[in-house]
């Protein structure tokens, strides 16, 4: 026969104390558990959401990012009259021939410099990449020194207000607009008109890195990429703007990946013991109405169902406080340095609730591990002993 | 002294409570030297910089790079005692995750500079007679199983085409906390076969000067010199170059400080619990002890000793896991190149434990120093 619930929770309420140390120590747990991968699940986010599954990143075969790669003008014309490439309005493709230098300006409130990617973009660009919008200002006019922020850039380096006239390559820029880039890694970029950019870094006329290509549909990648490895004029390889966006994060998100798995479980171990103190002393505690319990006729395997009940209530509010706890860093913005880029990146924390069912899940593992073997004990307690003790 | 006995007897009353406490005790400061290790590694770079070296990057960055013509200009400014010129390679070695930092750098002056990392004399001369030879850091020669004489490939990214390398030379650092990952290159070999873009150009200058007071002085100097050309320089002493990298890193150091205070204060809230049930428990006890004759300062030592010697025993065996833990490898090679637990962190760590154990055993013992002993002894 089950010991009915009701008896758990006056349980826990009489020792609250001992209940409340349980419970701060599992969501201690949980929250530095759930942060840990909401910064990875931000910063990957970042990078996963730069591409559009329309969108086909294309460069010099070989390399391996679009800062080693280089491409002359024809081979951009040809690469946009491939099969599947969209057309705007003016029935010119829908190509960006980009260049991406990284320049040290400095970081707001450290004084000391970050690199910071400067992109310089093709006409057609605000197209191409449909989900940047321009928040404040307007858009760069072609061949003018002027510039457009994302927003992580706005945020995390001094001197990039609109209005502002930032000096890099030897020339001084006007910033005209900011932008916002739904939380990718263009967020962190400052944008440009590419010949322009071209020129000021002293770097060959007419030769971008490599070009971002808008296709008529997901499905056309294949033929595309297809049509670009078979032509004979050019050495290109062409790849899906999400995957290459993926590919640039995998070292960072390893590291915060390792380090919060590292630290959660090792502080996890911790909390068991914790939660299995508590337990125990529960246990010690209660002996003799555990004996009672017995002499009424509730079986052992009634008993530890009862504890191990116990237990998994007590982890579970420690899990739902965690994940409390965890919730406000939702949003609050990060910026690393990505080592693949060598640029700067802002993100910011992600809680999504996949992450909070991780953590809750988390807290019972804990739980029901902490209260497993001090409910075995509490079943074998012998009844005529434990009744008769103090 | 003579009251060890009974501390001892008191901790071993409860054997599974006790092992438990100690048990979370162990965990929380493994962890902590976990911590100490990653902070460590993050700020390592500024303990090795050395107070005499300057370093000089193209005014956009470390991107842009400089003209190798400068070397003697800066050479001749006084004050500098010795100048060389490094350039970043960014191959990759098989696979984009056997990442390690690879610098081609000018013959002698390079390690003459950085006299901290040691290369064996005989070692040193195989590399200077070999046009493709190269000096290997320690620990990335042991993680790709490397030794003298290796051919290793690398594939360029940023100068095209796969370049081929013998090892000449390990190098091993002279402290703990220096660089032992590096992959060094003789810039000749780089000069002679990279295309034309790259002739004449170098990634950025490592400078000695003579005397470090006078090291902004002599950054301004050498900035000046280059002012309105067009590779522009910006000179800082090496200190301030690693520290804004690490900057640039972001916040992970206040990260792990924050997870390392949420850690803290959970554990002092356990053991304290752990050890107010222990007192507890025990109330009639301390009341026959003071009746007895024992005054309130003795007993209130006794608790302090009971949870300094729980706090102790379980902080020590994690600390030294930690070193344990740590002395056996990096498990992330390539994403964090120092890895070690100093001196320094340990002893903290030590006195971290003995604040844990104050804390946990102090409110217990004033509620057992202000026991009333008619009340005690009533109670059942």
């Amino acid at each position: 026969m089950a010991i009915p619930v009701i008896y758990n929770i006056r349980s826990v309420r009489v020792r609250w104390v001992s209940a409340v140390v349980s419970v701060v120590g599992i969501a201690g747990s949980v929250g530095v558990f759930i942060a840990m991968l909401a910064l990875a699940n931000g910063f990957e986010a970042a990078l996963a959401t730069s591409g559009s599954p329309l969108n086909a990143k294309v460069r010099r075969a070989g390399t391996t990012s679009e800062m080693e790669s280089g491409m002359s003008l024809d081979e951009t014309r040809i690469i946009g009259d491939a099969p599947g490439v969209a057309r705007g309005a003016d029935n010119a493709p829908l190509v960006s021939a980009e260049v991406v230098i990284v320049t040290a300006l400095p970081k707001a409130g450290y004084g000391t410099d970050a690199n910071v990617a400067v992109r310089g973009v093709s006409p057609q660009a605000a197209q191409v990449h449909d989900k940047v919008r321009i928040t404040e200002g307007r858009y760069f006019e072609p061949g003018i020194a002027e510039l457009i922020v994302g927003r992580g850039a706005d945020r995390t380096i001094e001197g990039l207000a609109l209005g502002d006239r930032p000096r890099f390559g030897g020339r001084e820029w006007t910033v005209v607009g900011l932008f916002d880039a739904d939380g990718s890694a263009f967020d962190s970029e400052i944008w440009c008109d590419a010949r322009l950019l071209n020129e000021s870094f002293g770097r060959p006329a007419g030769v971008s890195q490599s070009a971002t290509v808008r296709l008529d549909s997901p499905e056309s990648f294949n033929a595309f990429k297809d049509a670009l490895t078979s032509d004979p004029r050019l050495t290109v390889m062409a790849q899906r703007e999400q995957e290459y966006y993926a590919d640039r994060s995998t070292m960072i998100s390893t590291l915060i990946r390792s380090l919060g798995f590292l630290v959660a479980i090792v502080m996890g171990v911790g909390s068991i013991f914790g939660a299995l103190n508590t337990m125990y002393s529960a246990v010690a505690a209660r002996a003799r109405e555990i004996a009672t319990l017995r002499a009424l006729g509730f079986g052992p395997g009634s008993v530890v169902v009862s504890f191990v009940f116990e237990s998994l209530l007590i982890a579970l509010v420690g899990g739902a406080v965690g994940g409390l706890m965890a919730l406000p860093v939702n949003g609050v913005g990060v910026s690393t340095m990505n080592w693949q880029t060598f640029s700067h990146l802002a993100f910011a924390f992600r809680v999504t609730p996949p992450l909070l069912l991780y953590g809750l899940i988390f807290a019972l593992i804990m739980g029901f591990v902490g209260g497993l073997l001090p409910a075995v004990r509490a079943a074998r307690l012998p009844v005529a002993s434990a009744l008769r003790e103090l | 002294m003579k009251f060890l006995p009974l501390v001892i007897k008191n901790l071993f009353r409860k054997k599974i409570r006790t092992t438990l406490t100690i048990l979370s005790i162990m965990v929380a400061m493994f962890l902590f030297g976990l911590l100490a290790v990653i902070d460590t590694a993050f700020t390592a770079g500024i303990d090795v910089a050395g107070a005499d070296r300057l370093v000089v990057i193209g005014r956009s960055g470390v991107i842009q790079p400089l003209p190798i013509r400068y070397k003697e200009q800066i050479a001749r400014i006084p004050g500098v005692t010795d100048v060389a010129h490094a350039s970043w390679f960014g191959g990759v070695y098989q696979d984009e995750r056997n990442f390690f930092a690879q610098f081609a750098v000018e013959d002698e002056a390079y390690l003459r500079i950085y006299s901290e990392f040691v290369v064996p004399e005989d070692q040193m001369r195989a590399y200077l007679s070999d046009l493709q030879g190269c000096i290997v850091g320690r620990k990335t020669a042991e993680r790709f199983g490397w030794k003298i004489g290796d051919r290793i490939p690398l594939k360029g990214t940023i100068y095209a085409g796969t370049w081929e390398f013998n090892v000449r030379a390990i190098y091993s650092g002279r402290r703990p906390q220096d660089d032992e990952t590096a992959f060094i290159f003789r810039a000749k070999y780089l000069e002679e076969r990279a295309s034309q873009f790259w002739r004449g150009l170098v990634g950025w200058y490592v400078v000695q000067v003579k005397d470090p007071n006078q090291a902004e002085t002599i950054a301004m100097n050498i900035d000046a010199r280059f002012s309105n050309s067009n590779a522009e320089t910006k000179t800082q002493r090496e200190e301030t170059f690693i520290a804004s990298w690490i900057n640039q890193m972001g916040n992970i150091r206040l990260l792990v400080i924050s997870v390392g205070i949420v850690v803290f204060f959970t554990l002092l809230l356990v053991t304290g619990n752990t050890m107010a049930i222990a007192v507890r428990e025990r109330t009639g006890e301390w009341a026959v002890l003071k009746t007895l004759g024992f005054g309130d300062w003795t007993v209130l030592a006794l608790v302090l000793a009971e949870s300094l010697t729980i706090a102790g025993v379980g902080g020590g065996i994690g600390l030294l896991l930690a070193r344990a833990f740590t002395s056996v490898g990096n498990p992330m090679p390539g994403l964090i190149s120092v890895f070690y637990f100093s001196n320094e962190r340990f002893v903290m760590g030590l006195f971290l434990t003995l604040f844990v154990g104050l804390m946990a055993g102090a409110i217990p013992g004033v509620m057992t120093m202000r026991l009333r002993i008619v009340d005690a002894l009533r109670r059942v």
